[in-house]
């Protein structure tokens, strides 16, 4: 049965695609994406067709030939015989660390100096604000060189450790020595060792993964599981109850003694860098170009980010300081128990931001040398191949994976820390 | 609106001012920079009193109570809460705060934590209360403001009457001795305005010492024992109530009284 009130059906017209609301704006669109796809399509076989006359088709054939360059700063075995494919592997995790690390050390320091910058002490206040001036006002390239031409000029050389008037001396206990070839720390070692597993072959994506370090991470992971269970058991007596058991020390305990047994097992020890013939051997070598990139990445964003926080804290309204003084709250609890959590959902948003930036502003790397992704495929790799364009697209993609991947995990945190209001 | 009627009997057997002396300030000047807001204030008040602070705006009320538990700093004399001394001594401050109770105009609850957290935090925190005492305290206090059943609910959820309430709830956690409210109502429809009033007027039955600054002249004259009328920084004119409303010294407080009661 037809309803009676059926809306009477109108003709349709094709002046309607234009004038009509419903259709208007899918109309514009479909007129969009068709101009996007032809503008795309002739860019892509234009330049195909032109690389083809210019006899180098798009080809990824170059990354199994030998690379015939070397590293120096590495995670994994490497010789200059080794694949470009194996090249690029190694500068890829040379951009990761330097990343991980540039990230970890900014949000420590910015964090510290936003919130230094906000104290009533005038001194720290204004050092913390010279601080955040003089690193956010000048090109991160120029601290990168700065930083290294004061590490090359300032540090003295590894001859300088040597003899009985040597002119400088390694520093805790002769463990770490900071000289012009870069800074050399202790090396985590095995005298029972279980050895390594040998992953993918003799492939260039070949890696060797260390069963001392599965173990001891087994055993740290299984030690903080069983704390967590420990708490938790705490929690259910203090709400049965009201008394909290002590359990700081049982919890403690099951994370270092297993540990502290493992490793003891395996025949644990450091292995100091000591000074033979004219380098310092052994210990793990952290180069120079490395530890400016680190910094200056560090020193640089974390003025951003001390910004980031300043302004995340002055948001909350001085009324919730007010409150929580009122009820007798000390400064530092009132910072960490009513500021803080609520600062943090400004604060995310830009943090992820700056996390990504200093990702990108790695690539500066070239500069002194230091050989990650940009240095190596981005570098030599495509001047020794001449294949700019298979090299720049796949650069593109891995730094767009990598800031992808950063803004997943960050905007998974930024969920859990927002505000429940409503 | 400042005459809010309040329809209810007030049980005064337990609102008894006792001779001890629960707040002094003796000669107390302020400055803010240049601008003198507190002048020369002599204020005196006994434990179970129930004072409303009274003028117009930028007469420095809100300054007078904010100087009582350390909010803001007052430049000269001298102010004793419950016989310690405020002074730049961290260990009294926070002696004179752990012991006075502050209800402010914006209620300003903390908005990331649920209803039952923003009661519990100071006591956990700053008495060290174990955490279920806390939480039995908490529910106790807000069974008394009447909404025990919000408690998992956060700030943003709530109405401001409720709001407020939880406030006043929050700092009975910490069983203040003296209670401060600036302007609790002024944020608050009428119909909130008197929620906040009841919960305030129990607490004045039960004994409490109460400083108010609010306009709300029906709980000025009914649930208080003195009216303070404050201009320029400086207290004008002080009384009970009935002599203060029906017969009033200055010029200045007889204009103001005509202006927030003559309609």
């Amino acid at each position: 049965m037809t309803l009676l009130t059926d809306p009477p059906k109108e003709q349709f017209r094709l002046s309607m695609l234009l004038y009509d609301t419903r259709y208007r704006s899918a109309t514009f669109q479909v007129i969009a994406l068709l101009c996007f796809m032809l503008l795309a399509a002739w860019l892509i076989s234009n330049t195909a067709q032109n690389l083809a006359e210019l006899g180098k088709p798009i080809d990824f054939g170059f990354f199994g030939e030998s690379a015939g360059y070397d590293i120096n700063q590495r995670l994994l075995d490497y010789d200059s015989q080794d694949t470009h494919l194996r090249a690029a592997l190694i500068g890829l995790l040379n951009t990761l660390v330097v990343a991980a690390l540039g990230c970890a050390t900014a949000t420590v320091l910015g964090v510290t100096v936003g919130v230094l910058r906000l104290s009533n002490n005038w001194l720290i206040s204004r050092l913390m604000t010279v601080y955040v001036e003089m690193f956010r006002n000048v090109p991160v390239l120029l601290w990168i060189v700065f930083i290294m031409a004061v590490m090359i000029e300032t540090l003295p050389a590894p001859r300088a450790f040597r003899g009985d008037n040597a002119t400088a001396s390694m520093l805790l206990g002769d463990s770490v020595a900071l000289t012009n070839r870069g800074v050399y720390i202790p090396e985590p070692l095995f005298s029972r060792s279980l050895g390594d597993i040998h992953l993918l072959g003799e492939s260039s994506l070949r890696f060797n993964v260390s069963l001392d370090l599965i173990v001891v991470l087994a055993v740290l992971i299984g030690g903080v599981w069983v704390s967590q269970f420990i708490k938790r058991r705490a929690d259910r007596i203090q709400e049965s109850t009201g008394d909290r058991p002590t359990t700081w020390y049982l919890r403690l305990g099951v994370i270092v003694v297993p540990l502290v047994i493992v490793l003891a097992a395996l025949g644990f020890y450091l292995g100091h860098p000591e000074l033979k013939g004219f380098n310092f051997k052994g210990g793990t070598h952290m180069r120079n170009s490395l530890i400016a990139l680190w910094l200056a990445l560090s020193l640089y964003t974390a003025a951003f980010v001390a910004e980031i926080v300043r302004s995340g804290i002055m948001a909350i309204s001085s009324g919730q300081t007010e409150a929580a003084s009122a009820l007798g709250l000390r400064s530092n609890r009132i910072m960490s128990l009513v500021i803080l959590p609520q600062a943090l959902r400004v604060i995310v948003p830009p943090l992820i931001s700056q996390y990504l930036n200093l990702t990108k502003n790695s690539s500066l790397a070239i500069a002194v040398g230091y050989m990650d992704i940009t240095g190596t495929l981005g570098g030599i790799t495509m001047n020794q191949t001449g294949r700019e364009l298979e090299c720049v697209l796949l650069l593109m993609l891995i730094y767009l994976i990598i800031s992808l991947s950063i803004s997943t995990v960050m905007n998974w945190y930024n969920e859990s820390v927002k505000l429940e209001e409503r | 609106m400042a005459d809010l009627a309040i329809d209810r009997e007030i049980d005064r057997s337990k609102m008894q001012v006792s001779d001890e002396v629960a707040v002094e300030i003796i000669n107390m000047n302020k400055w803010y920079g240049t601008f003198h807001v507190l002048r020369d204030i002599n204020l005196t008040v006994n434990s179970g009193e129930r004072i409303v602070i009274a003028g117009p705006s930028g007469s420095g009320k809100s300054t007078l109570i904010r100087c009582i538990n350390a909010l803001e700093e007052h430049q000269q004399g001298k102010i004793t809460v419950d016989g310690t001394e405020l002074s730049n001594d961290l260990k009294n401050i926070d002696k004179i705060r752990s012991e006075v109770g502050m209800v402010f105009q914006h209620f300003n609850l903390f908005p990331h934590l649920t209803i039952l957290e923003n009661c519990t935090l100071a006591p956990i925190w700053v008495r060290k209360t174990p955490r279920k005492e806390a939480v039995e305290r908490a529910m106790h206090f807000l069974e008394k403001v009447k909404i025990p059943d919000q408690a998992n609910k956060y700030p943003g959820q709530l109405s401001g009457g409720q709001q407020q309430r939880v406030a006043i709830a929050r700092s009975l956690c910490m069983m203040p001795r003296i209670m401060l409210f600036d302007e609790p109502t002024s944020a608050l429809d009428p119909e909130m305005i008197k929620e906040v009033l009841d919960t305030m007027i129990e607490l004045a039955e039960e004994g409490m010492t109460m400083l108010c600054v609010t306009h709300e002249m029906g709980f000025a004259r009914q649930v208080a024992n003195r009216v303070i009328f404050m201009d320029q920084g400086q207290i004008v004119e002080q009384n009970e109530p009935e002599e203060f409303f029906n017969n009033p010294q200055s010029e200045r407080t007889k204009l103001f009284l005509s202006q927030i009661l003559g309609h």
